[in-house]
């Protein structure tokens, strides 16, 4: 038997960040993704960043320094002070921390219960696949915000209590998301070999279908931090969020909507910051999507 | 002839009406009444176009399926009344190898995890600890025409004919008796065809398999057979050595396919 | 006879990916008169199904770029026609059958309006499509448009045709949408058909039945047929000519009989050798090692050198040209010389 098996030129070191690098290749095809990547690598520098580099410390821990009140954009202050005098750029660095880890806490703890909910559903199918989805649908009727605040009421404010809250409201995309890919998948050839094998169904589960349909979670995941980010600030801005002195975007924008239009600096920071985060991860989203679900390029 | 590793007897399977929106769906029986005998160490030969039940039988002979009537017997051991311990037990003694090398594959496991993935299933049975999975996976490798260092690479790094070497590895490496080849060549090119045949048979000597051969292409078929079942719409239309059948068949479906079979040779014909 | 109806002559094709430029079609010649079928047979990778898209200009470029050459559909070269006309040509002139028959109809029309509105369009350029004068009413025209829909679906082996042309696409299987898609390419009686893979996803029967018809639609209308196929045994039914294709090249071409009889270059050889037939004694076949080379960097000379049983160190110096080997059948290999046939004996 003539038997020449061509192996590839490549050096097995080079092997393993080969998908990598194509992927990386084709990400950088698109100018708008890599736009957004850049945006998410700045709103994520000053989220681990935020509060050591923010240029008035003191302001961020909640010094106040009356003298200086609603000064106007400077050199030195170049997004003006607000009404307590404080550096607006400082708080609006420091806040990053809050607002990003807020929206991240919130898509994780969503995507970990809609994730197991979806995939008991669509792989289990029957009875189960009935009550679980429905308990997903009658979630979705009840509007987030509205969830959002009953929660806080009850809990009382707080991070952690806002995360749970908008988590807890978060959920049923994931699981809807998440069921019809495992549907999908299921039903691969390489499942049914799985089968043939005597692979049992929690094998099957969690090594022939969840690495499978990992790519859309993680698209809508990017897609999702910027409207997470976006409700952690509504939180902030309707006073049920963090509470000042901690600096959150909503909190900061909320304090300042009482001194537009003629202090519009105040307001214009968190603003921009908000509006950054928000398009950056939606550019990036999109990005991912391209590479790792072709099928749903428009 | 040896004895019959395999017995497919008056086996029937219908697809039972489903309610839609708009009223019911009619019945569909897919096979019907069909009685086959596989022997010990022989290719045997299943050919069916599409909608002839050829699907539906091999779902059934690995029990992804059972019969609406019928048994299938392994060994004389009826697949219906095996316990679950059993039925896994039988799984590692009758493997498959599917048509597109392309999805049968899980994209995110590597070579080896795919290789080894049975003997892990069938621990139990076979007992091997993990380095010793990981040299069998590398002897099923050469054994297929690949190499142990092939091992840590994915499926999407080989092309369709070494993919299909890999997924014939994986389902060697429980230690079957009895292989069913769905299609197994018929989507990849013809030179890389030939080699997989090629390996078939070498494989087959060498391990003593019982092969049955699902394909709709004739040719393939008179290769690598020695006997041949014909079905069609979920009826056995014709059964018998592969050169009887091709020489002299009887059935006018018969006649029918293989007038239609295209050959590589000039026809010298009065049109 | 006028010109040719189709000529292509020394095409290059590029494609930019990942790994860079591949030279993805590397000189192509081939000349297609009415009344011919040519198949174009060759491994997958080989640049069939790009030469195929090339002539009905739907290769997206980028990333592929024409680098030279021309595509001469009755004289006028396509590749140097606005799109606009090429799209006119394509609808009319230039028929396509792809492999994947799911994504081509529409599925919200049922059968019959899409094949009455591709009649009618047809009819618009070549009123003898439908058979009825061409001052008749609309009416008529649409009446006439459904009943050559119905034959068409009749001859490409649909049972029951008449009513089915009442179905939606869903309604069918597989099989049976392909061959709508092929009543279509059809029914608007395209001076060129390119069909692509057209039988591979059929069962034996129907294949055998759909190249009937091709062979006949070629017979009665004079037109030219374009088959892309990996199987030398439709080719041999079907063919009138055929040009096996490697990496980019036509290796051999010539008249069907010439080339299943007397292939010259050992790549058709090797092809040849890997059908099983009825002669083959089993674990017998001879199978062609190897695979496709990357088409970025491919082997220096000859690019089939590196599988080639018979390659000898002249191979890699430079890409042999075409020799004519007999009567219009050409290959392109060091070994052959006039009519002498390379063989390693």
């Amino acid at each position: 038997m003539t038997e020449t098996v061509q192996t590839p030129q490549t050096e097995p070191a080079r092997q393993g960040n080969d998908r990598m690098r194509r992927a990386f290749f084709r990400f950088r095809q698109s100018t708008l993704s890599m736009v957004g990547a850049g945006m998410v690598a700045v709103v994520l520098f000053f989220t681990v960043f935020g509060t050591m580099l923010a240029p008035y410390p003191d302001h961020v821990a909640g010094g106040v320094e009356t003298a200086a009140r609603f000064q106007p954009p400077s050199a030195g202050h170049p997004f003006g002070t607000n009404e307590l005098g404080q550096d607006v750029l400082s708080l609006v660095m420091a806040g990053t921390t809050v607002s990003v880890l807020a929206g991240f806490g919130v898509v994780l703890i969503g995507s970990v219960i809609g994730t197991l909910v979806g995939s008991v559903a669509g792989f289990v199918g029957g009875w189960a696949d009935e009550v679980l989805m429905r308990l997903t649908d009658l979630t979705l009727t009840i509007p987030s915000l509205i969830l959002a605040m009953a929660i806080a009421a009850a809990l009382g404010p707080g991070f952690a209590n806002m995360v749970i809250a908008i988590s807890l409201s978060w959920w049923p995309g994931y699981a809807r998301l998440v069921r019809g890919e495992v549907l999908a998948a299921r039903e691969e050839v390489y499942v049914t070999a799985a089968r043939a094998i005597g692979a049992n169904p929690a094998r099957i589960l969690f090594r022939h279908i969840l690495p499978n349909v990992v790519s859309p979670i993680i698209v809508k995941m990017s897609l999702d931090m910027g409207f997470a980010i976006l409700t952690v600030a509504g939180l902030g801005f309707i006073g049920i969020g963090v509470r000042p002195p901690t600096p959150e975007w909503g909190t900061l924008l909320s304090l300042s909507r009482s001194y537009m239009p003629d202090y519009w600096w105040t307001a214009m920071a968190p603003g921009m910051a908000m509006f950054l985060a928000v398009f950056g991860f939606n550019l990036l989203g999109d990005g991912l999507r391209d590479i790792l679900d072709p099928k749903a390029r428009r | 002839m040896s004895e019959p590793i395999l017995q497919i007897e008056n086996v029937s399977k219908t697809y039972g009406a489903r309610r839609t929106l708009f009223g019911r769906t009619a019945e569909v029986q897919a096979l019907k009444d069909v009685t086959i005998a596989v022997h010990k160490g022989e290719s045997f030969g299943l050919v069916g176009e599409s909608g002839s039940g050829k699907t539906t039988l091999t779902r059934s002979i690995l029990h992804l399926e059972t019969p609406s009537a019928g048994r299938i017997l392994f060994e004389g051991q009826d697949l219906a009344r095996l316990s679950p311990a059993d039925l896994r037990r039988l799984r590692a003694r009758v493997q498959i190898v599917f048509q597109d090398p392309y999805a049968s594959l899980n994209p995110r496991m590597s070579v080896r995890d795919i290789v080894t993935e049975p003997m892990l299933v069938h621990h139990d049975i076979l007992g091997l600890s993990r380095t010793q999975r990981t040299d069998r996976a590398a002897e099923l490798l050469s054994l297929v025409g690949l190499g142990p260092q092939h091992l840590s690479r994915y499926p999407h790094e080989f092309s369709g004919g070494q993919r299909q070497r890999i997924c014939i590895a994986r389902a060697l490496a429980s230690g079957p008796e009895l292989l069913l080849l769905d299609e197994p060549t018929s989507a990849l090119d013809v030179s890389v065809q030939a080699q997989v045949l090629n390996l078939l048979c070498e494989l087959q000597d060498r391990l003593g398999l019982t092969y049955v051969f699902i394909s709709h292409d004739l040719a393939v078929v008179r290769y690598l057979c020695n006997r041949v079942a014909l079905i069609y719409r979920g009826e056995l239309v014709e059964e018998g050595a592969t050169d009887a059948i091709f020489d002299a068949p009887k059935s006018a479906y018969a006649r029918m396919l293989i007038g239609a079979m295209p050959e590589a040779r000039v026809r010298r014909e009065v049109s | 006879m006028a010109g040719p109806l189709l000529r292509i002559r020394d095409l290059h094709l590029t494609m930019t990916s990942f790994d860079g430029a591949a030279h993805v079609l590397n000189g192509i010649d081939l000349t297609v008169q009415r009344g011919e079928i040519w198949g174009l047979v060759g491994e997958s990778g080989c640049g069939k199904s790009l030469t195929g898209l090339s002539i009905s200009r739907l290769v997206p470029t980028p990333p592929a770029r024409y680098i030279r050459g021309e595509i001469r559909f009755e004289g006028r070269d396509l590749l140097q026609l606005p799109m606009r006309e090429v799209q006119t040509l394509r609808g009319k002139r230039i028929g396509m059958i792809f492999q994947d028959p799911t994504t081509n109809l529409n599925p919200a029309y049922r059968i019959g309006e899409q094949l009455v509105d591709v009649a009618l369009a047809a009819a618009s350029h070549d009123a003898s499509v439908l058979d009825c004068p061409a001052d008749a009413s609309r009416r008529e025209k649409r009446r006439a448009a459904r009943r050559l829909a119905g034959d068409m679906l009749d001859r490409v082996g649909i049972p029951n045709a008449k009513a089915r042309l009442d179905n939606y696409p869903h309604e069918f299987s597989g099989g049976m949408r392909q061959r709508v898609l092929i009543a279509m390419a059809l029914i608007g009686r395209p001076d060129l058909l390119i069909a692509d893979e057209p039988t591979t996803a059929l069962d034996v029967s129907v294949q055998a039945q759909i190249l009937k018809l091709l062979k006949g639609t070629v017979a009665d209308h004079d037109i030219g047929i374009i088959l892309i196929t990996h199987n030398l045994g439709v080719v041999a039914e079907t063919c009138s000519h055929v040009a096996v294709m490697y990496a980019g090249n036509i290796v051999e071409s010539g008249p069907v009989e010439e080339v299943i009889e007397r292939p010259a270059h050992p790549y058709t050889q090797a092809l040849m050798a890997a059908i099983p037939t009825k002669q083959s004694k089993r674990g017998t076949l001879k199978g062609l090692g190897g695979s496709v080379p990357n088409l970025v960097s491919p082997p220096p000379g000859c690019r089939f050198a590196p599988r080639c049983p018979l390659a000898v160190a002249e191979c890699t110096q430079a890409l042999p040209s075409a020799v004519e080997v007999g009567t219009a059948h050409h290959a392109a290999c060091i070994r052959v010389t006039g009519t002498e046939v390379a063989s390693d004996v």
